[in-house]
């Protein structure tokens, strides 16, 4: 009896519903999450993960900002648990460098041949064709090592600064602008062979 | 000519890793000098940066909304919530 007391007490007090939290924020989260990580899958369970951390802190939910931006901000630790977790599984950086020795003439620097940019032949202002290469884009981006998706996402998605970014996945300034670029390089070759 | 823009002239890694650097951050005057010699002779480069300023654009330009749930999945976290309420 008395739990029931304290049952209905809490519920009425609580600044937030969460029977209604899957409608009006799971396809939100979703993407929030997708696009960051790019993996249906995982992105479905950080959705999960941050719903079921949110019960856990409803006590602690005041109310004094939207519901929206406090479980956006649950997931976006979550997310931030993803990137170091893929990333320490995967901080081979150095087979990353023969990837990259591939564009280049190993003694000149000279772009090889075979791998010279040569342009893709779309009209920027023209929406649906940017719309096609975001489609190539993504299957592109699929194919990157985790830790590099990782980096390029945190750096264009969240804005961060980079000295954050090195701090979170335990990267040296250096390997970061290495991943970078060589992160780009591959995107771009990739683009240009699926591209047409 | 110093050493440093002789090797860039020729040295499109080099250039290259510039271009990045300098969109996502930032690279100091010497090196912007460096690129802004190496791209005034190597057109390729000029194509890279081009590309790699859209690649960017295009990514950037991903819309959350354009990435939605199934509607069976989201009936399963609706149990799931409402479970882990009637637990409490």
């Amino acid at each position: 009896m008395q739990n029931e007391t304290d049952k209905e007490y809490t519920i009425k007090n609580l600044h937030s519903d969460p029977l209604s939290w899957v409608e009006k924020y799971a396809d939100y989260l979703y993407g929030f999450a997708f696009s960051r990580i790019r993996d249906e899958e995982a992105a479905k369970d950080l959705v999960q993960d941050t719903f079921l951390a949110g019960l856990q802190r409803l006590g602690g939910f005041e109310g004094n900002s939207t519901e929206k931006t406090w479980l956006t901000a649950i997931l976006k630790n979550k997310i931030a648990d993803f990137y170091r977790k893929r990333s320490s599984h995967n901080l081979k950086v150095g087979s990353a460098a023969d990837e990259v020795q591939g564009f280049f003439d190993v003694e000149s620097g000279h772009w090889t041949e075979k791998d010279y940019p040569r342009a893709f032949g779309l009209e920027v202002d023209n929406p649906l064709m940017m719309k096609e290469l975001g489609i190539v884009l993504n299957d592109c981006l699929a194919k990157l090592p985790g830790l590099w998706f990782s980096v390029f996402s945190m750096k264009h998605i969240d804005d961060l600064a980079s000295e954050l970014i090195c701090t979170e996945l335990k990267l040296t300034a250096a390997n970061f602008w290495v991943i970078m670029h060589r992160a780009k390089l591959n995107l771009r070759a990739c683009l240009q062979k699926n591209w047409n | 000519m110093t050493n440093a823009l002789k090797n860039i002239i020729y040295n499109c890694r080099q250039a290259t890793f510039l271009i990045e650097k300098r969109i996502a951050g930032k690279i100091t005057a010497a090196e912007t000098l460096q690129l802004h010699v190496h791209l005034a002779g190597c057109s390729v480069c000029k194509i890279y940066q081009q590309q790699s300023i859209l690649i960017n654009r295009v990514f950037v330009g991903f819309e959350n909304s354009d990435f939605k749930l199934d509607e069976a999945f989201k009936k399963t976290l609706n149990e799931k919530i409402e479970k882990e309420i009637n637990k409490n």
